[in-house]
């Protein structure tokens, strides 16, 4: 299924009308919960509801390239903003983590960073986000020229991570994380197979030469 | 509905949970494992007609009707605070009556050592209870020893608020343990058993290093995965007032009244 052709003027636009519409989610949580519309535990219900945003963005980056080669939708242009927001999510995730739900109590924080492995999980994500986060512009790809490939595989793991900070947070595994543990075996799973469908793409490609 | 209640003992001057807070953030997985999955999947419940039947190692086996039980037995207020074991508490006003006025009335033996609880199984009006990712298998079931149950500060509550208890808060008859985690509150009780043997409770048998039987409030025994030294205090509004990080007691401060049932144990092995 190709998609229509932009002009690039018109690309630019949809990207940053993915930003906007990306941020809605957080900022419509934010403005909820800000004016007590939220009811229960409003700190607790915005802050899950950031990370599991990230997640979800986090998803769809991991998804462009699958998409592109089993279906034929290129959404590479939209790739760097989805990382991104995922980034963004997970900044504001782990700023009400510390603010609004800890009270910016660092000794209790650094404990529990330390002590339990969900937290401890989401921390690694969060740090190994930061330097797929800074080197996401044109400069350092060119820059960085193959290592910023080698260095943007770091996904991978932060996928993991993030999925299993997820699912560890709970008190039972229940349909929702299933659901991500699931997208999350299957984007992981078809890097491993890639290598080997391209090639005998490539070969089918050549027999019929 | 509107019940008729006495002020009783065990009060609090610290602020109370809005009633629409109460009854609108729950676990109750019967209709569902998000917090407000009970009050958006518990309409279909039906909490009347009700019948309790409590039997096992008694003189007087008897299944009563919950409106006769209810108008037999004087209702008091109770303000509790509440610990759920993820480590956020409420402020609770329920109306019930002691487990202990239940029990006199059918004359436990002396071979009676603990009393096991056991929730409705409705599939058709409880959706959490069908479906593909069930939780927990049902029933949902609990225990006490029989001098915990018999503990004054132990209620079976019938309402909240001064009025009826609404289907997320386990209508109509649910348990009130308020030195324990909010877990031991099994809801909407269809039988009561005495036994001899310590019975099983639902979350031990899914997950026994994470929750115990006793499961009594303590801040020095963390869950393995979070901390139980601190608590936040739901108390409705918005990100910047109402709800509050605060220490958690010693059996949620109830340790004047109950620490001495617990002498000589170690609360870390008993957890």
């Amino acid at each position: 299924m190709p998609l229509p052709k932009l002009s690039p003027r018109t690309r630019e636009a949809t990207i940053w009308a993915l930003y906007a519409m990306g941020l809605i989610p957080g900022l419509w949580g934010f403005y909820q919960g800000a004016t007590g519309q939220i009811p229960g535990d409003p700190v607790r219900i915005f802050e899950h509801m950031l990370g599991l945003w990230a997640l979800r963005f986090l998803c769809l980056g991991l998804a462009v390239t699958p998409l592109r080669e089993l279906a034929g939708v290129n959404l590479i242009a939209y790739r760097r903003a989805l990382g991104l927001l995922a980034f963004y999510y997970v900044l504001a995730h782990f700023t009400v983590y510390l603010t609004l739900d800890r009270g910016l109590m660092f000794s209790t924080i650094l404990a529990d960073i330390v002590k339990r492995p969900y937290i401890t999980l989401g921390m690694a994500g969060l740090v190994m986000l930061i330097p797929l986060a800074f080197t996401s512009n044109r400069w350092s790809i060119r820059r960085l020229g193959s290592d910023w490939n080698r260095l943007h595989k770091l996904v991978y793991p932060i996928l993991i991570v993030a999925v299993l900070h997820y699912a560890l947070s709970l008190k039972v595994v229940t349909g929702e994380p299933a659901f991500y543990l699931l997208v999350t075996a299957l984007l992981l799973g078809y890097r491993l197979v890639r290598p080997r469908l391209l090639e005998a793409r490539r070969r089918l490609r050549q027999a019929s030469r | 509905e509107k019940l008729t209640v006495k002020p009783g003992p065990y009060g609090t001057t610290e602020p109370q949970t809005p009633k629409d807070t109460v009854t609108s953030y729950n676990n109750f997985y019967e209709f569902g494992t998000n917090k407000g999955d009970p009050a958006s999947n518990s309409a279909k419940f039906k909490p009347r007609p009700w019948t309790l039947e409590v039997g096992g190692m008694v003189a007087k086996p008897q299944t009563f009707d919950l409106d006769k039980l209810i108008a037999d037995i004087p209702l008091e207020e109770r303000i509790y605070r509440m610990r759920c074991v993820e480590a956020w508490s409420m402020v609770i006003p329920w109306d019930g009556f002691p487990l202990a006025a239940l029990l006199d009335k059918v004359e436990p033996l002396g071979s009676a050592k603990y009393v096991a609880f056991e929730t409705v199984v409705r599939p058709e009006e409880m959706p959490g209870q069908k479906g593909y990712f069930q939780p927990m298998p049902w029933p949902y079931v609990e225990g006490l020893r029989l001098d915990e149950a018999r503990h004054p500060l132990t209620l079976l509550a019938v309402g909240l608020y001064g009025e009826t208890l609404k289907n997320p808060n386990g209508a109509p008859i649910r348990l009130v343990v308020p030195w324990k985690y909010g877990f031991k509150g099994i809801k909407s009780i269809v039988k009561i058993t005495l036994t001899d043997k310590q019975p099983p409770n639902s979350w031990n048998t899914l997950q026994a290093n994470e929750y115990g039987f006793y499961a009594n409030v303590n801040p020095e025994v963390d869950h393995p995965r979070w901390s139980q030294a601190t608590e936040r205090r739901i108390g409705g509004g918005s990100f910047f007032g109402g709800s509050e990080q605060r220490p958690t007691l010693p059996f949620n401060g109830y340790a004047d009244e109950v620490a001495s049932l617990y002498a000589g144990m170690d609360l870390r092995k008993f957890y």
